[in-house]
């Protein structure tokens, strides 16, 4: 390593080798900023975590434009809007489609756990609302009281999902209605519930008798290929009377929603502090790294400034020093944080992931912060006076 | 001042700290030092013998009056400067002062470094070679910590004279060695002015060394007391001008 860096700096490798002078000190110092890793690495992970599973339930669906309540800052929060706007905005010449989306949460009591299924309704006679998967899945949907689970339902054995097939269904109760399950489809645990299921409208008013069909809690439209969302949400606009509507081209619903999640949210708050606290801790560890082995070689550095080397020679070897902490602190930080992502991701199925994205920017931030400690602990070196050497 | 006198003081005064506290360490004090020689500065402490050395070895800023080292005017000199300066000089301080983290070999290697003149191949041989001048041709790959006192001294001399300086500025060099240590690194000085032109101010109070200098300067309260040439029948014992 030593001969690496001389080759690549071009003379002795000074940082690399005052921080391996003592073993137990850098071994500390790489620990420190192994953990600040792990901790922005894990805030990361979850906070994508947050996003994959907010956007998740979108995927299921294939839609232009959605017309919500006032209220309704996700898919699953919000009143009701009135059918009727449905059957107005179908009068737009370029609205080629419309139908209901109802949503709620259903409780499966299990022997071991309650599993709280967020639970969406539609026509399953409209497939072009679907994704493909759903799609393929509108002859079982069509039976009375039937659903189809998300195999990947937090607190759901996976042998005991992959058992539920139409020729093997299982049933339970809900509000004195039997419910079976004739199919699966991946879905994934999220923060609002254990995991998905899917029925038609039609089993969604014999779950929830008191519910409207007359009132869903979304409107999805398409649109006529090639028209333009935004236009067509603009006429929409003018079109329905009831101003208090929010009327968004799907994709900017599901952003907005997304936008939602993580910072109005606590949770998203939280654990966006938590990637700022882990920034920090990093950049409070290097820094005191850097400035205590700074002040240890003071002496050392005032005889290198009488010898006529220049300051740009110390402001190297602290930022040699910088990089080195970065770089090799990084590397077990990665490790273990992928661990502990995979760990969690088993234990909530969140889909909590390791992502070269993710380590690209953590690593490329891991380097700014050391950058950033290093350049404040270069002030120290001012304190190096080669006149009091004598 | 010409190549001959590679230093050059004019009525230097120089002061420590500021308003009531501000005390005067240099006096008026003109020296010329010629090229090749081995001078030492004497006196008792606080007498301004290392002011006198940081001054002329540009480490610390000339506040009034002159110092011409190497043909270049101290008194306003910039960092750039000062550093090419220093460069040119080499440095024994009475603590050695060596980097803890780096072996004999490498702290030698810092006094080549410093100029990236020539290749590393070239500069390890050089680095070798000084240190077997100084007797630690065993001692190479040892960190500091693994070194003795004098063993510590003789690597900070190899790392002085191993860039080949015009000028040598020395602290108490054979405070931490023995007698027969001692008079080698003074001897090797003394050789270096001949061959090379290479001038030596040292501060000493050994007398062994005392006996091999071209010229002893006292210095007392500020002043320079008195100024004599051993062994020089002609030489004054009265302040120079």
């Amino acid at each position: 390593m030593s001969r690496l860096l001389q080759w690549l700096f071009g003379r002795l490798p000074i940082g690399w080798l005052q921080l391996t002078h003592s073993r137990t000190r850098f071994a500390a110092a790489l620990s420190g900023v192994a953990f600040a890793n792990v901790l922005v690495f894990v805030q990361l992970g979850i906070m994508g975590s947050m996003a994959t599973a907010t956007l998740k339930p979108y995927g299921f669906f294939q839609a232009n434009i959605m017309i919500s309540a006032s209220d309704a800052n996700s898919m699953t929060e919000g009143g009701n809007v009135a059918r009727q706007w449905l059957f107005q905005a179908l009068a737009d010449p370029e609205v080629t489609g419309g139908t209901g989306l109802y949503v709620a949460n259903v409780s499966w009591a299990r022997p071991t756990k309650t599993l709280s299924l967020t639970t969406y309704g539609i026509d399953p006679t409209l497939p072009a609302f679907l994704s493909p998967v759903m799609a393929s899945k509108t002859e079982t949907l069509q039976l009375q009281n039937a659903g189809i689970l998300d195999m990947f339902s937090r607190g759901l054995p996976r042998e005991e999902a992959a058992a539920i097939r139409p020729q093997t269904p299982t049933s339970f109760e809900v509000s004195g209605s039997t419910l079976t399950l004739y199919d699966t489809f991946q879905g994934g645990g999220g923060f609002g519930g254990d995991g998905f299921m899917m029925v038609s409208d039609q089993t969604f008013m014999t779950l929830f008798p008191a519910r409207s069909s007359a009132a869903p809690d979304h409107i999805l439209l398409q649109i006529a290929p090639g028209a333009d969302p935004d236009a067509v949400v603009a006429r929409l606009r003018a079109l329905i009377s009831d101003k208090t509507l929010r009327i968004r081209s799907y994709a900017q619903a599901a952003a907005e929603d997304l936008s939602y999640q993580q910072t109005k949210r606590p949770t998203g708050i939280i654990f966006g502090f938590g990637v700022i606290i882990g920034i920090l801790v990093g950049i409070v560890i290097v820094y005191q790294v850097l400035s205590t082995d700074v002040a240890d070689h003071l002496s050392e550095y005032a005889t290198f400034k009488a010898m006529g080397y220049p300051q740009r020679f110390f402001l190297g070897i602290v930022f040699e020093e910088a990089l080195i902490l970065a770089i090799l602190g990084f590397i077990p930080g990665f490790i273990v944080a992928s661990g502990l992502l995979a760990g969690m991701k088993k234990a909530t199925t969140l889909p909590l992931a390791m992502t070269a994205d993710m380590a690209g920017m953590v690593f490329v931030g891991t380097l700014i912060a050391c950058t950033i400690s290093g350049a404040v602990a270069t002030r120290r070196l001012a304190a190096a006076d080669p006149a009091d050497l004598f | 001042m010409s190549e001959d006198t590679p230093i050059a003081v004019t009525s230097l005064n120089h002061w420590f700290g500021t308003g009531e506290a501000r005390k005067q360490a240099i006096y008026d004090v003109n020296l010329q030092v010629k090229r090749g020689s081995l001078t030492v500065l004497m006196g008792p402490s606080g007498s301004g013998k290392t002011t006198m050395l940081t001054l002329m070895g540009c480490l610390r800023d000339v506040q009034e009056g002159s110092v011409q080292l190497l043909d270049h005017e101290l008194k306003g000199a910039d960092r750039a400067l000062n550093e090419a300066l220093r460069r040119r000089l080499g440095f024994i301080f009475q603590a050695h002062n060596l980097h803890g983290s780096l072996t004999a070999l490498q702290n030698v290697l810092m006094g080549l470094q410093v100029h990236r003149l020539t290749d590393r191949q070239t500069q390890e041989v050089a680095a070798r070679h000084a240190l077997s001048l100084v007797g630690l041709a065993d001692r190479m790959d040892y960190l500091p910590a693994n070194l003795s006192g004098g063993q510590k001294q003789r690597v900070a001399v190899a790392r002085a004279l191993v860039g080949n300086p015009d000028v040598i500025f020395a602290d108490e060099p054979t405070a931490a060695l023995d007698s027969e240590s001692g008079m080698i690194v003074v001897k090797m000085l003394k050789k270096l002015g001949q061959l090379r032109g290479t001038t030596t101010v040292m501060v000493t109070h050994d007398n062994r060394i005392l006996e091999m200098a071209d010229r002893i300067v006292t210095l007392e309260d500020g002043r320079i007391v008195r100024d004599t040439a051993p062994y020089d029948p002609l030489s004054s014992a009265k302040p120079a001008s």
